[in-house]
C-alpha cells in the first residue's frame, strides 16, 4: 500500500482479489498436497509472480502462509492428543516429517513432541473468532533462534 | 440495562451483487434501499428479527476520510482483511449447501473447531469474511 492520493486502480484491486482467493484456498485446502505452482495455476499467474505479490499484500510468501496454516492445525491436533506426531504431519498435508518438525519448532518455540506433552494454552471461553486468531502461530512471533531446546 | 444490537454495517462494492447474496441466498428481508448521490445504502436483516439489521453501505462514504484512507480501505476489502461478521443457524449444513450452490466463495466447509464451535466460512461479494456458527 503505497502513499499516494490517487484511488487504487481497478486492475490493482482485481489483482488483490485474486491473492485473496489464493489465501482462502490455502485456508480451505491446506491439508491437500498443495504447492505454490498449483496455487499459481489456479489464478493464472506464474509461481514467482504469485509469491512476490502475495508477500507484498500479506507480508509473507504463500509457502510460508501454507506452512503456518498446517502448523496451526497440527497444534490443535497435538492438543487433542490422540494422534502421533508423524500421523499429524501427514494429516495436515506435510509430505516431510523433517520439514514439518523444523518449521513447527521455528514457529512455536518447541518441537511438536514437546508441545504435545505440555498441552496448549487455556482458551476455554474465548469467542471462536478470537480463539482462531490468538492460537494461530504468527510468523513474526517466531521463537528467537537462540532459545535452548526444550525437548 | 436493556440494550440490543440494532444496526451494524458492512461495505459493498457492487450493491446489486451484495443484495442478491443477503436477500436471495441467505434469505434476509430487505428493509430499506436508499439511493443518494449515486450511492446506495441497503438495510437487510433476518426475517422475524426486525430489531437487528445490517446496512450494506458504500465503503468510505464518510467525508472525513483522506484519499489515502479510502485507498487503503479499498485495498483491504479486495485482499479480504477489512470487515467480518459471524452469523448463527440451527441448520449449518443446509445453509452451506445453499451458499456453495449459489457460487459464493467458500473459505471453509463446516467443521468442528478445536475450541468447541462447529462453523463454516464464506466471502460475501465485497470480500467480507462471513462465518456461520451451528447453534447447539
Amino acid at each position: 500500500m503505497t502513499a499516494t492520493s490517487k484511488p487504487a486502480p481497478a486492475h490493482h484491486l482485481r489483482d488483490l482479489a485474486r491473492l485473496r482467493r489464493v489465501r482462502d484456498r490455502i485456508d480451505r485446502e491446506y491439508a491437500q498436497p498443495l504447492d505454490v505452482e498449483a496455487l499459481a495455476r489456479g489464478v493464472h499467474m506464474s509461481a514467482g509472480h504469485l509469491s512476490r505479490q502475495f508477500r507484498l499484500a500479506y507480508g509473507e510468501s504463500p509457502y510460508s502462509y501454507l506452512m503456518t496454516r498446517r502448523i496451526e492445525r497440527a497444534m490443535a491436533l497435538l492438543r487433542r492428543g490422540d494422534l502421533s506426531v508423524t500421523e499429524i504431519c501427514f494429516e495436515v498435508g506435510c509430505a516431510s516429517l523433517g520439514t514439518f518438525t523444523t518449521r513447527f519448532t521455528e514457529l512455536v518455540g518447541m518441537p511438536p513432541g514437546a508441545y504435545r506433552r505440555q498441552g496448549g494454552p487455556d482458551i476455554a471461553g474465548i469467542p471462536a473468532c478470537v480463539s482462531k486468531q490468538v492460537t494461530r502461530p504468527i510468523r513474526n512471533q517466531e521463537a528467537p533462534p537462540g532459545d535452548p531446546p526444550l525437548d | 440495562m436493556d440494550i440490543s444490537i440494532h444496526t451494524t454495517f458492512l461495505p459493498h462494492t457492487d450493491p446489486d451483487a451484495s443484495l442478491a447474496f443477503y436477500r436471495d441466498t441467505l434469505g434476509f428481508e430487505v428493509r430499506k434501499d436508499v439511493a443518494y448521490g449515486g450511492r446506495r445504502w441497503i438495510t437487510v436483516g433476518p426475517a422475524g428479527q426486525p430489531a437487528t439489521s445490517i446496512v450494506l453501505e458504500p465503503p468510505a462514504a464518510d467525508p472525513g476520510l483522506t484519499d489515502d484512507e479510502r485507498r487503503t480501505i479499498a485495498e483491504m476489502m479486495a485482499k479480504g482483511t477489512y470487515a467480518r461478521l459471524i452469523l448463527a443457524t440451527a441448520d449449518l449444513d443446509a445453509i452451506f449447501d445453499r451458499l456453495q450452490a449459489s457460487g459464493a466463495e467458500v473459505i471453509q466447509e463446516p467443521i468442528d473447531q478445536p475450541y468447541g464451535v462447529r462453523d463454516c466460512a464464506f466471502r460475501d461479494p465485497a470480500g467480507n469474511h462471513i462465518r456461520i456458527n451451528q447453534l447447539r
